[in-house]
């Protein structure tokens, strides 16, 4: 059976090692060898001495974990609200929820310019209601880079949790209540608990697409907001430097792994 | 402990009506059962005196308070489901420490409380499992301990055996009855087993379409059923013609057969239409004159009667409880 599947699937192995995984151990690999010298770790040092790549870096994980608490603050109560929900209301949520997935990334990144711009939505808004007199600037800087990716991944948090918050049985929070727990420590007593492990698993999930994002800080970030996507397509489209950017990477790469196998065992525990 | 009072409790749900007038009086220490087909309304009925749901109109009383617009919390009840409904992220000690909790009884007396609910219900040794490692019994059983713990002022139990098999269903049967008789707690039972009605209870109401249709002693209800639906809800019915042209129930076990012929002036010749063995017992389906059908519950001591004899069936007249 193995050996007779191995020859079916042997060409796409082939095509996986060559077009894919290849290249990634080569662009890896860059960093640490340098033609005529052989190992070296320079690349790294350099990382190091240039205060630019760590401050890059650390705007990168500020901007990702900010967004990601976003999420929280707004996903948790909006699954949460969905969940009591009747049947018919609660397909429509859902469809709201899902259906920026069916609209191209770059489009809806270009929508929040119509909505956050000077002459904006937001911006007439509030100087119609005179909570302001000048536009605010939500454009071209952290606080758009950080609205824009805070709704691109909503739904990645408020799926997983509604999925959890759903297969709570009513009957345990009637249950608490019998038992004499007043609202809030049914809340915090039971209904959290049950649903944190996939809170967790879900705000992860979250921080790490945020870590690798390249196209919402590139148009709502207006080149001004450095996130390491970014960095890289400098190193490699512009300068180019591709040591550098091999490193950046590495780095990137180990971090998100990381965080992946945090993922995967409070995943586990949500689904157990 | 404390006694229930329900005074013309009525559920309306748009038009439909899940309890319509319900009284109903349980005296401090009693165990009644609330037993009915499933849509009767006899869950309905627990839920609106468990304070999940509240009555349309009428009135509910426990311990003498008016508690018809008291929340779940306010009312200081134990309240055990079918479903078990267990706090899955909590261990078996900790789940019955949570009634506790919230009571803000805490240290050595809230674990001397918890162990000894679970010493009663016979879970000691298990108080560091999670719910998800212990059998449905097991579990039935750890809802029954954290239900009580708190010392209600009484126990609702939603059909608490209706997830366990036969044999397990009949273990726990007894010792709830014993649990219940330990604790002298007021406690209503709600169920569509009538067999569990009649073995647990001290006293059985039995509902249909919101209603209720008798309140009686198991013996009572069984014997002398309020009305065709109570005679048929409880067990197997016979009914005969009677002179006065009413209808006359006769429990299969008072028919009695006999083979030599009329044996007393009430004797009439049957067929045996089919015999089934149920180890004490053989039941009997036998077909009358008139394409009557009557049922025998015979106690089995060796030898049975085989489909197709002819037999002459009788009862007492002392055995007939005329309905309506």
């Amino acid at each position: 059976m193995t050996g007779s599947g191995i020859r079916f699937i042997a060409p796409l192995l082939v095509l996986m090692v060559v077009a894919f995984n290849a290249p990634i151990v080569y662009m890896l690999g860059l960093a640490f060898w340098e033609k005529g010298r052989g190992f070296t770790l320079e690349h790294y040092e350099g990382l190091l001495e240039t205060p630019v790549y760590l401050r890059v870096l650390g705007n990168t994980m500020r901007i990702a974990l900010i967004a990601t608490i976003a999420n929280v603050v707004i996903g948790y109560p909006l699954a949460h609200w969905m969940r009591g929900l009747g049947s018919r209301a609660r397909m429509i949520a859902i469809a709201l929820v899902v259906l920026p997935f069916w609209v191209s990334i770059l489009v809806r990144t270009y929508a929040w310019i119509v909505v956050l711009g000077n002459g904006g939505l937001v911006n007439r808004f509030l100087q119609w209601t005179g909570l302001t007199d000048a536009p605010v600037s939500f454009l071209y800087n952290e606080l758009g880079v950080t609205i824009g990716m805070a709704n691109v991944l909503l739904p990645f948090l408020v799926l997983p949790l509604f999925a959890t918050m759903i297969r709570i049985d009513d009957r345990l929070l009637q249950a608490a209540a019998s038992l004499g727990a007043p609202p809030r420590t049914i809340f915090w007593k039971v209904y959290f608990p049950l649903t944190l492990p996939a809170l967790a698993a879900g705000a992860l999930l979250v921080f790490i697409l945020c870590l690798g994002f390249y196209v919402t800080p590139a148009v709502l970030g207006g080149g001004r907001v450095p996130m390491i996507s970014n960095l890289l397509d400098t190193l490699i489209n512009q300068i180019p430097r591709w040591e550098q950017a091999s490193a950046i990477s590495t780095i990137l790469l180990i971090v998100t792994l990381l965080i992946f196998a945090a993922y995967r065992r409070l995943d586990r525990k949500a689904s157990a | 402990m404390s006694d229930i009072r329900l005074e013309g409790v009525t559920k309306r749900y748009g038009t439909f009506a899940a309890a319509e007038e319900v009284d109903l009086s349980v005296t401090q220490g009693e165990f009644v059962t609330i037993l009915g087909p499933s849509g009767s309304g006899k869950t309905t009925l627990l839920s609106l005196i468990a304070g999940l749901n509240r009555p349309t109109s009428g009135r509910i009383f426990i311990g003498g308070r008016d508690v018809t617009n008291a929340t779940a919390q306010e009312r200081n009840i134990g309240l055990v489901f079918q479903s078990y409904a267990l706090f899955p992220h909590m261990t078996v000690l900790q789940n019955v420490l949570f009634p506790l909790g919230v009571r803000k009884i805490g240290g050595a007396e809230a674990d001397r409380l918890a162990r000894d609910a679970l010493k009663l219900v016979r879970l000691d040794g298990l108080e560091n499992r999670r719910p998800s490692q212990l059998s449905g019994g097991q579990q039935q059983r750890v809802a029954l301990a954290r239900a009580v713990v708190f010392k209600p002022d009484i126990l609702l139990l939603d059909e608490p055996l209706g997830a366990l098999d036969r044999k397990l269903r009949e273990e726990l049967q007894v010792e709830l009855k014993q649990l219940q008789r330990t604790l002298g707690v007021t406690t209503l039972l709600v169920t569509h087993d009538q067999e569990e009605a009649l073995s647990l209870s001290d006293r059985i109401m039995v509902l249909d379409k919101g209603r209720t249709q008798q309140v009686a002693a198991p013996t009572e209800a069984y014997l002398r059923p309020a009305n065709r639906f109570v005679a048929e809800f409880l067990g197997i019915a016979n009914f005969v013609g009677l002179p006065d042209g009413r209808q006359g129930l006769v429990r299969p076990e008072r028919v009695r057969l006999s083979t030599n012929g009329a044996a007393n002036d009430s004797g009439k010749p049957a067929k045996i239409v089919e015999a089934i063995y149920l180890g004490q017992m053989v039941r009997y389906h036998l077909a009358l004159e008139g394409a009557q059908s009557i049922v025998a519950a015979v106690p089995f001591l060796g030898t049975a009667h085989v489909p197709g004899e002819q037999v002459t069936v009788s009862w007492e007249s002392a055995d007939i409880w005329p309905v309506t």
